[in-house]
């Protein structure tokens, strides 16, 4: 179970969260939609331990386990995955070398033996496969030169590698074409099961189409205002975030 | 944690830090003539040496300090120093490794660089030189199979003094500079490696220096020639321990290659950077590194790995004077805390058809300041002549600088030049993305500073590559958080 609780926080003295509460159980998936500046960003960079955001106020708890005072690098070996809406270049550092140290990461914080080279190989094989990736990603610096479409599908791949309990998507569908977006989600799709947690931030209800949310919350001024099923993002899409504006306040 | 806080730079001890407590000659401090033949009668020198240094001092008295470079340190009082440091010898001569003074075979240990038979490093032949004297060489008689000679520069005087004639300031004439000068005059030992013809040198050879006594300069002196189709590769690292005065090195390094022969030439210098906190202490490393191409197709190398010193100025070239010859400069400086180094390279293009590449890579950390300064010269006699130079800055934190002074000369008009640089900051985000993906904060660090350093280190020879990796992530540590 991961739960967020009154979460709040700020940065320059601006309140972005003020006071935002999400429970997702295992095997769900959640949606949040909200419009732009609205902190869905910010909750992901919060939920992961950005050092942007100082002390931020409230809870968040995996399996009980309160994890808001971890560091990131231990946030994430604990299974907390962001999808990040702007990948970050890391010139110099092969990907393939790059994943083997983020999986090799998580096996030494669980006091496993670092992965078997070979294993590596065909697990990594197994996973590009799923995501119709080419070899040739792996020997490339980390997202440097990737084409906008090509950093969110290398983010699906870090995902499906490190296995990690709580997915945080933030808009991965943003900038992937037709043929992609169907690929990422069938992905996603796959990686689904009953002890996952996912939370997909989107702008478009096309996603939740591919993927469907066990719940779709509408976020405004760092608040959830609404809650629904997935008819909610239907609404939404017809009627615009103005339609709940009004209903809140 | 975060980038901010990069300021704030934990201590990370200096692992070589500790001093060997052994009996040292020393010579009195100060500089004269008189200290001069001094230097020269403790080495029992013929006298061509002895005019050698004397004619160098002479003209070293008519230079001044040089000023150019971006480094501030306070006027170096030349009279306070010791300019000869030795461990007490016994009387007998040594018959083998087995009687070197165990305090200094600990030392080299402690070091990583073990001097006896049984332990030695494999395929690694080593000179180990202690302030002014030569310890111990390993591996001499198997290279002597091959013709290779590799022995102390005062082993080399008495055996082979027709080759030290003919090279010893060829390449580095003790008119060159004011440190060049001033190593000509007063230089205690070194190593000396020659070559013969068709012979590829069968292991690396590498020189370790170790600077014990305080308050002494350390004045050595390299010389390497590789005749005609030959090749060899050699490494020399460096350590001293932690004082809070400044200690001088100011070496020499003299290379020659003939027809088709190869000179691979390899630095991992890690002297004392002087006290993280207070900048207080540390060495002053002034260097005249210098290599000439003189046969057709020969070719000289250099890598560099500077994580060391308070003080770098240090510009290994090349004289590309044979038609077809090469020359390579691969440099990473990391400065860190107080450290300003200024290094680089020179390329001079003379024979035809003749290429140059320089790829700097410079990593700036705490307070410190690193500056490229290079200069590529294309005569007119370097027709369809070629150089590439790539340097790159990467800052860490807010509070460092980086500079680069590419100088670029050229005399004829069939000559190409490339060149590219870039600076990067490592950015709080791409910390925080390693950080997501469950690696450490210092991980990832090192990770970026090693992926920037990559073209460089693929050059080093494997055996000192995992050190020069490892020695970097050692001078990152607790720079974040
Ligand atoms: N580092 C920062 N410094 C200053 N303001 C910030 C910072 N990060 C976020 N903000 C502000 O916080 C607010 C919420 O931003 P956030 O990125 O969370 O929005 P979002 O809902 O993800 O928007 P979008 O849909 O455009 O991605 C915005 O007003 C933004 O300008
Ligand atoms: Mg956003």
């Amino acid at each position: 179970m991961f739960e967020i609780k009154d979460l709040k926080a700020s940065i320059e003295e601006k309140d972005i969260l003020n006071g935002l509460s999400l429970t997702i159980k295992p095997g769900e998936i959640h949606a949040i939609m909200g419009p732009n500046g609205s902190g869905k960003s910010t909750l992901a960079k919060v939920i992961s331990g950005h050092p942007d955001f100082e002390d931020p106020e409230g809870d968040i708890k995996l399996d009980g386990k309160d994890i808001l005072d971890l560091e990131p690098d231990e946030r994430a070996n604990e299974g907390v995955f962001l999808a990040f809406q702007y990948p970050v270049d890391i010139p110099g550092v092969n990907n393939s070398e790059f994943l083997r140290m983020a999986y090799n990461a998580k096996q030494k914080y669980q006091n496993q033996p670092e992965i078997d080279p070979f294993d590596f190989e065909s697990l990594i094989k197994e996973k590009l496969t799923v995501l119709n990736m080419k070899e040739a990603f792996l020997s490339r610096p980390v997202n440097h030169g990737f084409s906008g479409g090509e950093k969110k599908r290398n983010e699906i791949l870090q995902m499906l590698m490190l296995d990690p309990r709580v997915v945080i998507l933030d808009e991965t569908d943003s900038g992937l074409d037709i043929d992609s977006l169907k690929q990422v989600s069938d992905a996603i799709n796959h990686f689904k099961s009953e002890n996952k947690m996912i939370l997909i931030i989107t702008h478009y209800q096309r996603l939740l189409n591919h993927i469907v949310p066990d719940t779709v919350h509408i976020m405004a001024d760092g608040k959830i205002t609404k809650s629904g099923d997935k008819s909610l993002a239907l609404t939404l899409e017809d009627q615009g975030y103005d339609a709940f504006k009004d209903n809140q306040s | 944690m975060s980038l901010k806080e990069f300021s704030d730079i934990a201590n990370k001890e200096y692992e070589y830090g500790f001093k060997t407590d052994i009996k040292t000659e020393l010579i009195e401090k100060g500089l004269n003539e008189d200290i001069v033949r001094k230097i020269s009668a403790k080495n029992n020198e013929p006298d061509f040496i002895l005019e050698f240094r004397l004619k160098a001092y002479k003209h070293w008295l008519t230079m001044e300090e040089p000023d150019w470079a971006l480094l501030d340190y306070p006027e170096i009082d030349y009279q306070a120093l010791h300019y000869y440091a030795a461990p007490e010898k016994p009387k007998e001569k040594l018959k083998s490794m087995d009687d070197v003074d165990p305090e200094l075979k600990r030392t080299f240990e402690k070091l990583g660089i073990p001097l006896n038979e049984q332990k030695k490093l494999a395929n690694v032949a080593v000179d180990a030189i202690f302030d002014s004297v030569s310890v111990a060489t390993t591996y001499k008689e198997k290279l002597m199979k091959h013709g290779v000679i590799f022995c102390p520069f005062s082993e080399a005087v008495e055996k082979y003094p027709e080759l030290i004639k003919k090279y010893m300031g060829s390449v580095v004439p003790h008119t060159d500079n004011y440190f060049a000068a001033l190593n000509s005059a007063v230089f205690t030992e070194g190593s000396f490696v020659y070559i013969p013809k068709d012979t590829i040198c069968p292991m690396e050879l590498s020189t370790y220096f170790r600077i014990n006594a305080e308050q002494t300069g350390q004045f050595e002196r390299t010389l390497i020639i590789c005749e005609e189709n030959s090749y060899v590769s050699y490494l020399e690292g460096c350590t001293a321990p932690k004082f809070d005065t400044n200690q001088l090195h100011a070496a020499i390094v003299e290379l020659v290659a003939l027809d088709n022969a190869e000179i691979k030439y390899s630095t991992v210098q890690n002297w004392y950077a002087g006290d993280p906190k207070t900048g207080k202490g540390g060495i002053y490393n002034f260097v005249t590194k210098r290599g000439k191409c003189l046969g057709k197709k020969s070719k000289i190398s250099w890598t560099q790995i500077e994580t060391g010193s308070a003080i770098t100025w240090k510009y290994p070239s090349c004289m590309l004077i044979g038609d077809d010859s090469i020359g390579e400069f691969f440099s990473v400086a990391l400065t860190n805390h107080h450290q300003q180094a200024d290094t680089g390279t020179k390329m001079v293009h003379i024979g035809k058809n003749t290429k140059s590449t320089i790829v700097s890579k410079g990593i700036s950390v705490g307070k410190s300041v690193n500056t490229y300064r290079g200069k590529v010269q294309m005569n007119k006699s370097a027709k369809e002549s070629e150089n590439f130079t790539q340097c790159d800055s990467m800052l860490i934190g807010d509070e460092c600088s980086a500079n680069t002074f590419p100088y670029i000369d050229v005399r004829n008009a069939s000559s190409n030049l490339g060149h590219e640089a870039a600076t990067v900051k490592v950015s709080e985000e791409q910390l925080f993305y390693c950080q997501q993906r469950g690696i450490s904060l210092e991980d990832a660090l090192t990770t970026i500073v090693n992926g920037f350093c990559a073209d460089v280190f693929k050059e080093l020879p494997t055996e000192f590559a995992v050190e020069a990796t490892q020695l970097l992530s050692l001078k990152l540590e607790n720079t974040v958080g």
